[in-house]
């Protein structure tokens, strides 16, 4: 690594460190999928069905190591390992159309396919290679959306 | 392999997982942990148009994410494949009676083989299920800002209403859908 200049660069130009650690990170997280059957079309249906616990305990628990963390972290004005002060950005409520509109939206996708955007990614490694259709679909709706967002309320 | 490896996990191994994977990804580099923000970076980075939501500059917001998501692709090679489980999934007895009443006959691996394949798309009912069902995970996700970790894990852990109302949301459409529309759509 050279010295770089004494002005600090523009967010634009700024170059992601650690890269390899958010790989390893998100190989953990295709494994948890799997193995966890988060990534199971049969356990999606289960949950959504209301015909076993599965899915709400797993969410429960996640939720329950997740939400301390968080409060934690946003307590100490913690800063990450990159330095970077340690911000959630909130999300804005708006008139809250979009949250409603657009989850029931996706809410109606994810029982068809029986898989939401992570899994979506971790079938494809398992081995489902027709979900490359079903991932390009999803690129196309995300696309659509962009196209359309300035007439959408949010 | 060892035949313990290829076991499913008990919930309470793969949630305090989930939860430490958000946990981590804001701790070593500030990232708020959402999968489907990468549809956005995808669109940005190969055909942004002339549409102003795709320009931004996708590398410095997305290309941690989309890296932790090749990673994604690589863990469900390891858990889906290299580890898969031999076994038919162990869900309860009326979740199977539910899913039997559809036409599902094999209850191993991930998703019903029957019905996932290439040949599947060559029907009208197949091809609205995957093509119109991963539309709609785009674009809603997209609308909503979220999905199911970006908001049911991220946003709820942050204790945010935009994020508890997307999550009821998207739970109470997802389960109309799965009795009433997804019934319409099974390949046969």
């Amino acid at each position: 690594m050279t010295a770089s200049p004494a002005l600090a660069p523009p967010p634009a130009q700024h170059r992601e460190r650690l890269l390899g650690t958010y790989f390893c990170m998100g190989v953990l997280f295709g494994i948890v999928l799997t193995k966890g059957e988060l990534a199971s079309w049969f356990r999606i249906q289960e949950a959504l069905r209301f015909k076993g616990p599965y899915l709400y305990e797993v969410f429960a628990s996640a939720l329950a190591v997740a939400a301390p963390g968080f409060a934690l972290l946003k307590r100490r004005r913690a800063r990450a390992l990159t330095g970077e002060p340690i911000v959630v950005p909130p999300k804005r409520l708006g008139s809250g159309v979009r949250y409603v509109a657009g989850s029931v939206l996706f809410g109606l996708g994810w029982a068809l396919i029986g898989a939401c955007p992570g899994p979506m990614f971790a079938l494809l490694g398992a081995g489902v290679g027709v979900m490359s259709v079903v991932w390009v679909a999803a690129l196309g709706g995300t696309w659509v959306y962009g196209w359309l967002r300035p007439s959408l309320p949010h | 392999m060892v035949p313990f490896l290829l076991k499913p996990w008990p919930w309470y191994v793969t949630g305090p997982l989930v939860g430490l994977v958000a946990v981590g990804l804001l701790a070593i580099g500030n990232k708020p942990f959402g999968l489907s923000a990468n549809l956005r970076h995808m669109c940005a980075a190969t055909f942004p148009g002339r549409v102003a939501f795709f320009k931004y500059d996708w590398r410095g917001a997305g290309l941690w994410n989309l890296v932790f998501v090749a990673g994604v692709v690589a863990g469900g090679f390891v858990g889906g494949v290299l580890l898969a489980n031999p076994d038919p999934v162990a869900i309860t007895p009326q979740a199977q009676a539910s899913l039997a009443a559809l036409g599902i006959r094999d209850f191993t691996g991930l998703v019903p083989r029957q019905w996932f394949t290439w040949h599947a798309l060559l029907s009208v009912r197949g091809l609205l299920m995957m093509v119109g069902g991963g539309f709609l995970v785009g674009f809603g996700t997209s609308w909503a800002g979220g999905c199911t970790s970006g908001h049911g894990i991220s946003g709820l852990a942050d204790l945010q209403s935009a994020s508890l109302i997307a999550v009821i949301s998207f739970f109470a459409a997802g389960a109309a859908a799965s009795f009433f529309l997804l019934p319409l759509l099974v390949p046969r």
